[in-house]
């Protein structure tokens, strides 16, 4: 099976961000064997997240989208363009992950904006937050601007991105043989580094 | 089971009047609800440590040994000492005073400071924050326990010949606790040595507290220390009580809703949901803390903190008077179906005792030229004389 997490950080209702994010999990989905696809629409945990931010803890049911993005083989993240960039919903939900989770979990980014001209906001903004995530970010990204939903082309990005994020995904590709060098705070409570070795490290050379 | 408060000294201003208190008065306010600890029967207070406004909490020694002069019984201990920023051997001498001056009522508990800028301001890299309480307190347990220490590291200048003074009274160090909230290298440090673990549990839910307390207990055992449960547990606390409920909540929300640390988030009734924070009865604040245990076991110590958000004196006053009419239910409560193997938290008294009795450690300067001391050879002062 392999698990797949859409987070997408659109506000109104019925939102062209979900409506994206919907055909992309739909597309990835199709070319997995077993496909577990597991929506976080950040809305919903919009409160969650500011009182994350404030008491540094998450709220049960932000708790529960953290730990699916922790588990999930693949990840896609897609945001409305405010001000030239990503949401400041959309960002929070990264800030709150704790370090470490993303690192060499694939993603696949994309956006939404009201004009075509927005699209590099998915190299400029989208790439180097993921980049500093330590996520493999797929090759293809795709960007819908409000006449896209009319265009075929649209189709065929989603296609392509869908597959690259799906053959990485599933283990087929390069990011399972870049293992995190880093330990998370659940490492290190299921199997803590020996105190000896803490002590070690620090030994005059 | 010990039972106390302890403060972090900020200086808030009271959310309905909109007065803050000058840093005298606050400072003068610790003072005096440090001794009504005392008057209403509790065993510990603990002040934090911070090194910028708004708090009051620089230089703990000083408040203790103060606090100590004007108290009896109280353990003196810290909430927490900053073992990354602190010269650990300004630690090693000024707690070793402090015992001294109090006739070994002083315990401390290390943690690692929550303001960035406070490293560098001591000349020390936030980021080497784990190594800096890792490698500062191996030096200071070489400080406590061997007279003259030969030491290098990566953090402070080596010492050679170095001789902490005065020694720890009777022989024996002060009692060490490690606090730490999400970094199970504290818990595992705190494991490895048989020291205690403390959970600031206030702010965060019990898994968290959970996790971090299963964790040290385990590593307690697997370091030959003694059964996982009989590892020195303690917990932080929180509670606004009034006799009757409605009238703690509607009196303690403008504090909560403008709290510095969780103010302007979630709802009082979330966060008392979420955290063990109870505002209601004196009846539901002993349930509460009583129900500590059924996640973090049977443990050793229990700290209130009552003195924050801008919480008038009068006020907090009142609430360590409301503490201390429930405190005999809450220490038969803790009683209850605790075994007989799990121990107390170590005292003065009890680590001479594990000790063999009180051996005076002084160490008088030798005489180049003569070799000779001016300490008789043959003489031990009795206690009397030197209290005299």
């Amino acid at each position: 099976m392999t698990s797949i997490v859409v987070v997408s950080a659109g506000l109104s209702v019925p939102s062209s961000t979900r409506l994206l994010a919907d055909r992309i999990a739909a597309v990835t989905a199709q070319a997995l064997e077993e496909p577990e696809v597991v929506h976080v629409e950040l809305r919903d945990l919009a409160h969650d997240l500011i009182d994350n931010l404030l008491t540094g803890f998450p709220s049960p049911r932000l708790g529960e989208a953290l730990d699916a993005v922790r588990r999930a083989d693949g990840l896609v993240a897609v945001t409305p363009v405010f001000s030239a960039s990503y949401s400041g919903l959309f960002k929070t939900f990264f800030d709150v992950l704790e370090p470490g989770v993303l690192d060499g979990k694939p993603v696949l980014v994309a956006a939404t904006a009201g004009t075509a001209r927005h699209s590099l906001v998915l190299d400029h903004a989208l790439r180097p937050l993921f980049t500093y995530l330590h996520a493999v970010v797929v090759p293809t990204g795709v960007f819908a601007a409000t006449d896209d939903f009319g265009d075929a082309g649209l189709d065929a990005r989603i296609a392509r991105a869908a597959g690259e994020l799906a053959s990485l995904s599933a283990g087929r590709g390069v990011a399972r043989s870049v293992p995190s060098t880093r330990r998370t705070v659940e490492e290190e409570l299921a199997d803590p580094t020996p105190f000896e070795q803490l002590l070690r490290t620090l030994a005059p050379s | 089971m010990q039972i106390g408060i302890f403060t972090v000294g900020d200086v808030t201003a009271d959310p309905t009047t909109g007065r803050t208190p000058t840093e005298h008065e606050r400072i003068k306010a610790t003072v005096a609800i440090a001794r009504k600890a005392e008057e209403i029967g509790l065993d510990v207070f603990a002040t934090g440590e911070h090194h910028n406004p708004p708090f009051i909490a620089s230089n703990p020694t000083a408040t203790l040994a103060y606090v100590g002069a004007r108290t009896d019984r109280l353990i003196l201990s810290t909430a927490t000492t900053l073992i990354t920023t602190t010269d650990p051997v300004l630690i090693a001498e000024d707690y070793a005073k402090v015992q001294h001056l109090t006739d070994g009522r002083v315990d401390l508990m290390l943690g690692r400071g929550n303001t960035g800028p406070v490293y560098p301001w001591f000349g020390k890299d936030i980021r080497q924050g784990i190594n800096l309480a890792i490698e500062n307190y191996a030096l200071l347990r070489r400080l406590w326990r061997e007279d003259v220490v030969d030491w290098e590291g990566r953090f402070r200048t080596p010492l050679q010949g170095y001789t902490s003074t005065p020694r720890p009274l009777d022989g024996v160090p002060p009692f060490v606790w490690h606090g730490s909230i999400r970094s199970p290298e504290i818990a595992e440090q705190a494991a490895f040595y048989g020291d205690g673990f403390f959970h600031n549990h206030i702010f965060w839910p019990a898994s968290h507290t959970q996790q971090m307390v299963d964790l040290y207990r385990r590593r307690f055992e697997h370091y030959g220390h003694g059964p996982a449960d009989t590892a020195i547990v303690g917990l932080g606390g929180q509670f606004f009580m009034r006799p009757n409920s409605q009238d703690a909540v509607d009196e303690f929300r403008p504090y909560f809703d403008n709290a510095p640390v969780y103010g302007h988030g979630p709802s009082l009734e979330d966060f008392t949901e979420a955290t063990p924070l109870t505002v209601g009865s004196p009846q539901q604040v002993l349930e509460r803390t009583l129900s500590f245990r059924d996640y973090a076991g049977h443990y050793q110590r229990q700290l209130f903190l009552v003195d924050h958000a801008g919480l008038p004196l009068k006020t907090v006053l009142e609430q360590l008077d409301l503490l201390g009419e429930i405190l005999p239910e809450m220490r038969k409560g803790f009683a209850e179906g605790r075994p007989a193997h799990v121990p107390d938290a170590p005292t003065h008294a009890s680590l001479v005792a594990a000790a063999g009795g009180a051996h005076d450690t002084s160490v008088h300067a030798v005489d180049d030229v003569t070799g000779t001391t001016d300490r008789e050879p043959d003489r031990e002062p009795d206690r009397e004389e030197v209290s005299a």
